[in-house]
C-alpha cells in the first residue's frame, strides 16, 4: 500500500504536475494561434517569437522593479510586471498589424502569403529580442521557489518519496485558469466578443450586420498579445527564458492548436494538454514508478524510457501527423480544410 | 532596356561585387563566396521549384539539406570495421524489424475490417513492436558507441567516392519529402508548412543524438574530398613550379586551386540542375504546374490530379535541396549538426528566392549569389555601423558595449526586413517570372 502511494507521489512529481503546467502554457500559446487563425485566417508563425518578445518586456520591467526594491513578497515580481509587458507587446503587435499585415488584408492576399509575411515578422521579432536582451538564458524568478518542497512533503507525510510543487507551476495553473475563464467570458458574454465570434464564423454576414472589421482585428491582436505575453512569461518562470526555445515551442503550439481543431478555442486548450501529457509520458524514465508499483520480482532493470528527452518534439510531431492523417479537422471540429 | 540586357546587367553587378570583394579582401575570400553562392543557388532552385512553380510553402528546407549532408558522411567516410563487428548487423536487423513493423501496421490498417480486431492488431504491432525494436536496437547502439568513442564510436560510412553522395543525398531528401507530402499535401496550405517545420526539427534532433549514426554533436571531420588536398599539391614539384610560373606562392596557389576545383564541380551541378529545371518549366508539365498554382479549382476541373502533382514537385524540389546539402558537407569536409540553424538554412534560402524572383530559375540563382554575398557582408557592416553610432559615446558606456555585442544579431533583423520590404514593394522580385 505504502509502495503504491510512493509510486503515486513519484508519478505526480515527475509526470502529472510538470505536464499540467507545461500543458497550460501550451494551451495559452495555442489559444493565441487559434484566435489569429479564426479571425485573420492565417497561421501566425511569429507567435513563438511574440511570446519571447512579451516575456522579454516583462523581464525588463521585473528587473526595473527589483532594482527599485518593489517585490511581491513570496510571489514572483514578474506578476506585477506582466500588465506592463502586455501593454508594450500589444502596442508592438498593433503596430506590426498596421505596418505589415493590414496591406495584405486589404489586398485579400492568399493565406499562404500571410504565412510567409508572418515568417518575416518572426525573424524581425527574434532579432529584436536577441538584440535587446541577448541570446542567453535569463533568470528573473524571485520570491519563494516552492509551494511544497520535497523535504516538507516528506516530513508531512512520512513517505519515502518527496513531492515538489514549484511556485512557477502553481502560478501557471492558477493564471491559466483565470485567463481562460476571462477569455471565454469575453467571447461568449460581451458584445465585442460575440461580434468577434460572428466575424470568425462568417465574415460577409458579420460585415453586413455592421460589425467594424478593423475594430475586431485590433481587439484580436490585443488579446493575442496578452495571451502570448502571459504564456511566454509563465514558461520563462517555470523553466527559463531563452529566445531560441520559444522558436522551438512553435511546433508543439501548432500541434496543440491543430490537434484541438484550428480556430476552436476549446480545442486549443484540450490540444495543449494532450500534447504536453504525451510528451512527458513518452520521454519520462518510468523505472522509479514501476519500482514501487510492480511486485519485487518484476522490477525493471532498464530506465523504461520510451524516447530520450531530446525527441520530445518528435512526440508532438507524430501526434500532429496522426491527426492530419485521420482527422484533419482536429478533435473538436475546427474550421480547417 | 530590354529584359534580357537588364538581367545580364544584374548578374554582372552581383559578380562585380564579388570580384571587388576579391580585391579589397582576398581572392581566397571571393572564391569562397562564389563556392557557397553556387551551393546556395542550387538550394534556391529547389525552393523555387516548390514555391515558384507550385506555390508550396516548405519551411523545413534545413531538414532536407541536413539529410543530404548526412549522406555525404554515410557515403564518403570509410567504414569502421570494429564497430560493424560489435553491433552493425544487430543495428541493421533492428532497423529492418522497425521498418517491417510499420509496414505491417499500415497493411493491417488498410486490410483488416474496422473494429476491435483492427485496434488490437495495431496496438500489438505498434506498442509491442516498439519494445521489440528497442530490445534489439539498444544493445547494438551501446556496443557501437563503445568502439573508440573519442575518435570513432559510429558505424562509419560506405567508403565510396564522395561525389556519389550528391545524388544519394538527393534521393534521401526525396524519400523524406515523399513521407511528409503524403500526409500533409491535399490539406490546407499551412499544414504543409507546419509539417515541414516539424520534420526539419526532428531530423536535426536525430542527427544530434544518434551517435552510432554520425557521432551526433561530436561531429564528423575529415569527410573525404573529390579534389586534391592542399598539402599534396604543395609537395608536388610540378604544381609548385607551375604556381611559381604564375607568380604565386605555392601555399596560396594550392588553396586557390582547390577552391577553383570545387567551383568547377559545383558549377557543373548547377548547370545540370538549371538545364533540367528550365526544360521542366517550359514543358507542358511546367505550364500545368503553373496553371495549378494560379487556380487549383480550374486545374482540377480540367482533370489534373492536383495533390499528386503537388507531391511530385515537392519531392523534386526537396531532392535538389538534398543534393546541395551533400555538396555543402563535401565542401566543408566537416559535418556539424549544431551548425544547422533554421535562419541559415531555411529562412535565408527563402529570402534568396523571393528577392531573386519567385517562379524564375535565373532569379533564384541571382538571389542565391546576391543574398549569400550580403549575408557574409552584413556582419562586418553591422559592426562598422555600430562603431559609427557609438563613436561619440564614452568608452565605458554600457550602451556602447551592448550595441557592439549585439551587432551579430543584426543579420536576423536585416534579413527579415529585406524579406518584408521585397514582399511589399516588389513581390515579383529582381528577375520576375515571364
Amino acid at each position: 500500500m505504502i509502495d503504491l502511494l510512493n509510486a503515486l507521489v513519484v508519478l505526480m512529481n515527475f509526470v502529472v504536475i510538470p505536464a499540467a503546467a507545461y500543458g497550460a502554457q501550451l494551451a495559452l500559446g495555442a489559444l493565441g494561434v487559434t484566435l489569429i487563425y479564426g479571425i485573420l485566417r492565417f497561421s501566425n508563425f511569429a507567435h513563438g517569437d511574440s511570446m519571447a518578445f512579451g516575456a522579454m518586456c516583462t523581464i525588463l520591467f521585473t528587473w526595473w522593479f527589483q532594482s527599485m526594491g518593489i517585490t511581491l513578497g513570496p510571489l514572483p515580481t514578474a506578476l506585477l510586471a506582466l500588465p506592463f509587458g502586455i501593454v508594450i507587446t500589444a502596442a508592438v503587435m498593433l503596430g506590426t498589424d498596421r505596418a505589415v499585415y493590414a496591406f495584405y488584408r486589404a489586398q485579400k492576399a492568399k493565406p499562404v502569403i500571410l504565412v510567409i509575411v508572418s515568417m518575416g515578422v518572426m525573424f524581425i521579432m527574434n532579432g529584436l529580442v536577441r538584440f535587446i536582451i541577448g541570446p542567453d538564458d535569463q533568470r528573473f524568478a524571485d520570491g519563494e521557489r516552492f509551494i511544497i518542497s520535497v523535504r516538507e512533503f516528506k516530513a508531512l507525510t512520512g513517505l519515502k518519496e518527496g513531492l515538489a510543487f514549484k511556485t512557477g507551476q502553481g502560478i501557471t495553473l492558477i493564471t491559466a485558469i483565470i485567463v481562460v475563464a476571462a477569455l471565454f467570458w469575453f467571447l461568449n458574454r460581451t458584445r465585442t466578443g460575440k461580434s468577434m465570434r460572428a466575424f470568425s464564423d462568417n465574415e460577409d454576414l458579420a460585415l453586413l450586420s455592421g460589425i467594424n472589421p478593423e475594430r475586431v482585428v485590433a481587439i484580436t491582436w490585443i488579446l493575442v498579445a496578452a495571451l502570448a505575453t502571459i504564456a511566454g512569461t509563465l514558461y520563462g518562470l517555470d523553466k527559463s527564458f531563452k529566445p531560441f526555445t520559444y522558436f522551438q515551442l512553435l511546433l508543439p503550439i501548432f500541434a496543440s492548436a491543430i490537434v484541438g481543431g484550428l480556430g476552436n478555442p476549446l480545442g486549443a486548450i484540450a490540444g495543449g494538454f494532450v500534447i504536453a501529457f504525451s510528451e512527458v509520458t513518452f520521454t519520462y524514465a518510468w523505472k522509479k514508478v514501476l519500482k514501487y508499483a510492480l511486485p519485487e520480482n518484476l522490477e525493471p532493470t532498464s530506465l523504461v524510457q520510451l524516447l530520450s528527452t531530446d525527441y520530445k518534439f518528435a512526440v508532438s510531431f507524430v501526434i500532429l501527423v496522426i491527426v492530419l492523417l485521420f482527422r484533419p479537422t482536429g478533435i473538436f471540429a475546427g474550421k480547417a480544410l | 532596356m530590354s529584359v534580357q540586357t537588364r538581367n545580364i546587367l544584374l548578374f554582372a553587378l552581383v559578380f562585380g561585387l564579388i570580384i571587388a570583394s576579391g580585391f579589397y579582401r582576398s581572392p581566397d575570400y571571393a572564391l569562397r563566396v562564389v563556392n557557397l553562392g553556387l551551393i546556395s543557388a542550387i538550394m534556391a532552385i529547389g525552393v523555387n521549384m516548390q514555391w515558384g512553380y507550385a506555390g508550396l510553402f516548405n519551411i523545413g528546407v534545413m531538414g532536407f539539406v541536413a539529410l543530404g549532408g548526412l549522406m555525404a558522411v554515410l557515403v564518403g567516410m570509410p567504414p569502421v570495421p570494429d564497430a560493424w563487428t560489435a553491433g552493425g548487423p544487430r543495428a541493421l536487423l533492428a532497423l529492418i524489424v522497425g521498418g517491417a513493423l510499420i509496414f505491417a501496421a499500415v497493411l493491417a490498417w488498410a486490410r483488416l475490417p474496422k473494429g476491435n480486431v483492427r485496434a488490437f492488431a495495431m496496438l500489438v504491432l505498434l506498442g509491442g513492436g516498439f519494445f521489440a525494436y528497442r530490445g534489439i536496437f539498444d544493445p547494438a547502439v551501446v556496443a557501437i558507441e563503445k568502439v573508440e568513442p573519442a575518435l570513432l564510436g559510429y558505424l562509419g560510412g560506405l567508403g565510396w567516392p564522395v561525389i556519389l553522395a550528391w545524388p544519394i543525398g538527393g534521393l534521401a531528401a526525396a524519400g523524406a519529402a515523399w513521407l511528409i507530402g503524403k500526409t500533409a499535401l491535399g490539406l490546407r496550405s499551412d499544414y504543409l508548412a507546419i509539417a515541414t517545420l516539424g520534420i526539419a526539427e526532428i531530423i536535426i534532433a536525430v542527427l544530434k543524438n544518434e551517435e552510432w549514426l554520425s557521432r551526433g554533436v561530436k561531429n564528423v571531420n575529415g569527410v573525404p574530398r573529390p579534389v586534391p588536398y592542399e598539402i599534396d599539391l604543395q609537395n608536388d614539384p610540378a604544381f609548385v613550379e607551375r604556381a611559381q610560373g604564375l607568380g604565386l606562392d605555392p601555399v596560396v596557389g594550392s588553396t586557390l586551386f582547390v577552391k577553383l576545383c570545387y567551383a568547377g564541380l559545383f558549377l557543373a551541378v548547377l548547370l545540370i540542375v538549371m538545364f533540367l529545371a528550365q526544360r521542366a518549366l517550359n514543358s507542358p508539365w511546367g505550364r500545368m504546374m503553373r496553371a495549378i498554382r494560379d487556380n487549383e479549382v480550374a486545374a482540377e476541373a480540367m482533370g489534373k490530379d492536383v495533390t499528386a502533382r503537388h507531391l511530385q514537385i515537392f519531392v523534386l524540389g526537396s531532392a535538389v535541396c538534398g543534393v546541395a546539402g551533400a555538396m555543402l558537407i563535401t565542401h566543408d569536409s566537416l559535418f556539424t549538426p549544431t551548425s544547422y540553424q533554421p535562419l541559415r538554412f531555411t529562412f535565408l534560402i527563402w529570402v534568396m528566392v523571393i528577392v531573386g524572383g519567385s517562379g524564375n530559375n535565373f532569379g533564384a540563382v541571382l538571389g542565391g549569389f546576391l543574398i549569400w554575398f550580403l549575408w557574409v557582408e552584413v556582419e562586418p557592416l553591422g559592426l562598422w555601423l555600430m562603431d559609427v553610432i557609438t563613436a561619440g559615446m564614452a568608452e565605458d558606456n554600457w550602451l556602447k558595449a551592448h550595441l557592439q555585442e549585439s551587432a551579430a544579431h543584426m543579420r536576423l533583423l536585416t534579413m527579415g526586413l529585406i524579406l518584408l520590404l521585397v514582399l511589399r514593394f516588389s513581390p515579383r522580385g529582381l528577375i520576375p517570372e515571364r
